[in-house]
């Protein structure tokens, strides 16, 4: 067999190996070049993200192994390492406009989420976990660095300091419950554990908690969301577009991995950590964005509520869950990153509306633009027959089948009140007096707004294909 | 049988209605605002007619159902289903019939964003036909909950000064009840495996799980209909919504709600309808003499019809959960009467809204001296609306009280009360508005109706009379449906009546 170093297959690892060489060469054209070739790397990293999603798409189906079985290539990793891809070549999209503007033209972002993307991609793949930890910090290194990519301005330094200091610290916890279960059980290879923790002894539930508590972090749920606020607010408005969207994918997906497969012998254990963080991130995320003045900061807080709605479906810890989450990180990625696209196209006079009240009359001066925000707002707020609400469905219903009762009410009430802020800013855009234009939006924007929206309003009409493959990397967990 | 999906056709028409408008009309200028409201108008007159096929092709011998239309959609079990029958084929065609006659009253009153309005009433109107015909739980509540986007948006861009807190209002309202429903919609699934609603009528569902449904069904219906205390929101979307947005409110939103218990409470949850029927008829009770109270204090037009269709749907509960023929008969032609004589009179304060300006009761009086045809309308939705026997409220509030006198004779009585109070009231109304000297001059110049009005009302003075003369085509077209659900009902609670028996 070609594909084959040390002994191991190398096949599995093709995606990741051909985006890491992708990400070397760019930077070498980059270094060449200088920061002329900063939309020429931008353009190329594009190509290299969807190059590495049709090879992904191209693997031989079933599971797939490799590295000892460290590294596991199924369905479930197949389709969320698709949408990551996805999510980070749309990112860059976005900050084509963006960069070329003089002072903030640099090649390095695309590499760093090129290669915060194979940190990703491990993650998804990740079967134990030393290859957990590898793929997390690969990932947390370079968005650390992103957060802070806008080097001159105060609020985005400190944006990528605190995610630095808190997320070492998360990265320390995850460590330290790593080192705990290698200890109780002896292995750190999932199945390993799975098999060696049927009843939850102390040493393994301090394990749990700790790996979650790490998890919990990278995912922003309650109570290890204090950074997202402030990173979502001061990182430039396509790098937050990139926070809420990939990386969350990916650590949701390590995350619905760990439970499902390293802990399937202790339910008990983690499902009320799960139940506990999803009612407080829900709650959380819906009373906590009532009050914001700042787009970005609400949307932090939005994201927070729908970490929350996702791990509902991850509580009841069933097929039908782990479907409802994979559905949900589509759906949940698709609206924000709509969602942002609609604020980074927010400028006047060349500069950048953040404030909801900037939002004043802008169904009058760009009612295509408000449309497809309203719509965009209407789905996250779970009202049918956008693509929110059969997200909200999956989940919730998942939910109701393992019995979780008390959370499914807890959620659907917190989802009316989250109701109420998004049909603040629509109010804003629609009942309020008109303020001054808008500058004209890029093509760019423009079509990813349309496409988001369009998705949204049209995922009813024919759902089959995606509510399938959902099903089909749901079940390969089991 | 037809070969073409003519309930789908229906349904989604009045959607590619406005998706031609949108196309067509673009920009604000007054030539976009005339494309739209004629592609709106003729959109609406031929989703009309293609409804009045339904009516022509309706066997109302049959009690399942027909139109049936089936399509793969989420899973095997939650399949696009489609299919009317007795019970909601009049809720079709009152939907269909009132918005051309919406369209017609917005002609002239929307002024802004013309193009947009219309979409939005089309948009609805897709919704609400799809509520009404859907054969799948989850697909009624997609089109159930959907209709809250475009009533939102047509009561805050259109409506009055307040209309920002009104809007607010009834969307969260209309949500938190809806969101409870929707968990007894999963349960429902996991219980009988499909949202399948033909399917679900014959499962049988354990008693617990039909407490807790019929209580989720009943938070979101409840506030829908609305009863009695979860009513509030209605005065104020009434008030400040434009005026043919208070009609399709009024006339076919709050019917929603007194459907979802025609087709869901009461055949899925036979138990649970039995035993919470007492506090159905204390709810209802409370409305109907409550809120006829509240009535008689309003000082604006808008209000006083809002609280008075409270009290009307307080009825139509009563007779729903009588479970009796009579009840539930008088139930359904109730809500279809109401349906027209309510949009009736919304329309009626529009009409003088339009000249005005102002809705405040004080500010009319003596308009029969310069508007006898307008004098003569709205006293005929007015003795409608008091149930005078000739008019069709009379036939249904009737055969609701002698529905519900069978079950609880307390519960009649005070109801009959609260027929009294409506006449104070509607009376009270009429003559602030119309009788007395023309003595204030801001009224010295107001205008009779025009062509325009009158043709809006003229259909709905004809079936008012019509159908309290002669009720049978309504009640001969519901008639075997509400026979089988009666029957039905009967049937499963007749076991814990003889349980209950010594």
């Amino acid at each position: 067999m070609m594909f084959e170093a040390a002994g191991y297959q190398l096949l599995p690892v093709l995606p990741e190996v051909a985006l890491a060489v992708g990400a070397m060469v760019l930077l070498l054209i980059g270094a060449w070049c200088g920061q002329r070739a900063a939309g020429l790397v931008t353009g190329l990293a594009i190509c290299v993200l969807i190059g590495t999603g049709v090879i992904v798409y191209l693997l031989p189906g079933g599971k797939l192994i490799t590295f000892g079985g460290s590294f596991i290539v199924d369905d479930f990793a197949r389709f969320l390492k698709i949408l990551a891809l996805l999510g980070s070549a749309a990112t860059l999209v976005l900050s084509r406009e963006f960069l070329q503007d003089q002072s903030r033209r640099m090649f390095e972002f695309a590499i760093l989420v090129m290669l915060s993307t194979v940190g990703m991609m491990v993650l998804i793949s990740a079967a134990d976990l030393i290859m957990l930890y590898l793929g997390l910090e690969l990932m947390s290194l370079a968005l650390y660095v992103v957060a802070a990519s806008n080097r001159d301005n105060v609020k985005s330094t400190e944006a990528g300091l605190k995610y630095f200091v808190l997320g070492a610290l998360a990265s320390g916890m995850l460590l330290y419950g790593a080192s705990l279960l290698y200890g109780f059980t002896g292995t750190v290879s999932f199945a390993g554990i799975a098999a060696a923790a049927k009843s939850g002894s102390i040493g393994v539930v301090f394990g749990i908690v700790f790996l979650l508590a790490g998890l919990c972090f990278k995912v922003s749920v309650v109570p290890f969301h204090m950074w997202t606020p402030d990173v979502y607010e001061g990182a430039p408005t396509p790098v937050t577009a990139f926070f809420a969207s990939a990386p969350k994918i990916a650590a949701m997906a390590v995350f619905t991995r760990v439970v499902l497969t390293a802990f399937s012998g202790v339910v008990a254990e983690w499902q009320q950590i799960v139940v506990f963080v999803a009612i407080a991130s829900m709650a959380l995320g819906s009373f906590g964005a009532i009050g914001q003045r700042n787009i970005k900061r609400l949307m932090a807080y939005s994201s927070i509520g729908h970490m929350g709605f996702a791990l509902v479906g991850l509580a009841a810890g069933t097929v039908e869950g782990a479907q409802g989450v994979v559905l949900y990180l589509v759906i949940y990625t698709v609206m924000t990153f709509g969602a942002f696209t609609v604020i980074l196209a927010m400028n006047r006079n060349g500069q950048p509306l953040e404030q909801i009240s900037d939002f004043a009359g802008l169904s009058r001066t760009n009612p295509l633009l408000a449309f497809c925000f309203a719509m965009l707002l209407f789905s996250l707020a779970g009202i049918p027959p956008l693509a929110g609400f059969f997200a909200k469905f999956y989940v919730f219903s998942a939910a109701i089948k393992a019995g979780l009762f008390a959370l499914s009410v807890i959620g659907v009430i917190t989802s009316v009140v989250g109701a109420f802020y998004y049909l603040n800013v629509i109010k804003v855009m629609y009942f309020d007096e008109r303020a001054e234009a808008t500058d004209a939006v890029h093509l760019e924007l423009r079509s990813i707004v349309a496409a988001t929206a369009l998705f949204n309003m049209l995922f009813f009409a024919y759902p089959g294909p995606l509510v399938s493959a959902a099903t089909a990397a749901a079940k390969s967990l089991f | 049988m037809t070969t073409w999906p003519i309930l789908s056709v229906t349904t989604f028409l009045p959607a590619v209605g406005a998706i031609l408008i949108y196309v067509m009309a673009r920009g604000s200028d007054e030539a976009a605002s005339r494309t739209a409201r004629w592609i709106a108008l003729w959109t609406t007159i031929v989703t009309f007619a293609v409804s009045l096929l339904l009516v022509t092709r309706f066997d109302p011998t049959n009690t399942g159902f027909q139109f049936v239309e089936q399509a793969t959609w989420l899973a095997t079990g939650i399949r696009y289903h489609m299919g009317v029958d007795g019970i909601s084929l009049p809720f079709v065609i009152l939907t269909t019939a009132l918005m051309p006659l919406c369209i017609v009253a917005s002609w002239k009153s929307i002024a802004r964003r013309v193009p947009a309005y219309m979409m939005a009433f089309l948009i609805l109107e897709t919704l609400m036909i799809g509520t009404f015909s859907a054969l799948d739980l989850l697909l009624f509540y997609v089109f159930f909950e959907g209709g809250l986007i475009p009533m939102f948006l047509i009561i805050g861009i259109w409506g009055g000064p307040r209309r920002v807190y009104a809007t607010f209002k009834f969307f969260l309202y209309t949500l938190l009840g809806s969101v409870l429903m929707l968990l007894a919609i999963m349960a429902l699934y996991w219980n009988a495996g499909t949202t399948d609603i033909p399917t679900l009528m014959q499962t049988s569902v354990p008693y617990n799980l039909q407490k807790w449904a019929w209580l989720a069904f009943f938070a979101s219906f409840a506030v829908k209909m609305p009863m009695w205390p979860v009513h509030t929101w209605l005065p104020d979307a009434h008030v400040e919504a434009p005026t043919a947005g208070s009609v399709i409110l009024a006339a076919i939103l709050l019917k929603m709600g007194g459907y979802g218990f025609l087709r869901f409470s009461l055949p899925m949850f036979p138990l649970a309808s039995h035993d919470f029927a007492p506090l159905v008829f204390a709810m209802s009770a409370i409305a109907i003499v409550y809120t006829s109270l509240v009535a008689l204090m309003q000082e604006d037009m808008k209000k006083l019809i809002a609280y008075s269709s409270v009290a009307h749907m307080g009825f139509v509960t009563m007779g729903i959960f009588a479970g009796t023929m009579q009840g539930v008969h008088g139930g359904v032609f109730q809500m279809v009467s109401h349906g027209i004589v309510s949009g009736a009179l919304f329309l009626c304060v529009g009409v003088v809204y339009d000249r005005m300006h102002t809705r405040e009761i004080a500010a009319y009086g003596g308009l029969v001296n310069r508007m006898p045809l307008y004098a003569l309308v709205f006293l005929i939705f007015t003795m409608a609306n008091v149930g005078l026997p000739g008019t069709s409220g009379f036939v249904g509030e009737f055969l609701a009280l002698i529905g519900t006198f069978k079950v609880s004779i307390p519960t009649a009585v005070a109801a009959t009360l609260g027929v009294i109070l409506s006449a104070a009231y509607a009376l009270w109304l009429y003559r602030k508005i119309v009788f007395g000297a023309l003595v204030k001059p801001s009224l010295a110049t107001i205008k009779d109706l025009t062509f325009r009005e009158g043709l809006t009302l003229a259909p709905l003075v004809v079936l008012t009379i019509l159908f309290g003369v002669y009720p049978k085509p309504v009640l001969d077209f519901s008639a075997a449906s509400v026979q089988n659900l009666v029957n039905n009902y009967a049937s499963a609670t007749a076991a814990i009546k003889a349980a209950a028996l010594p």
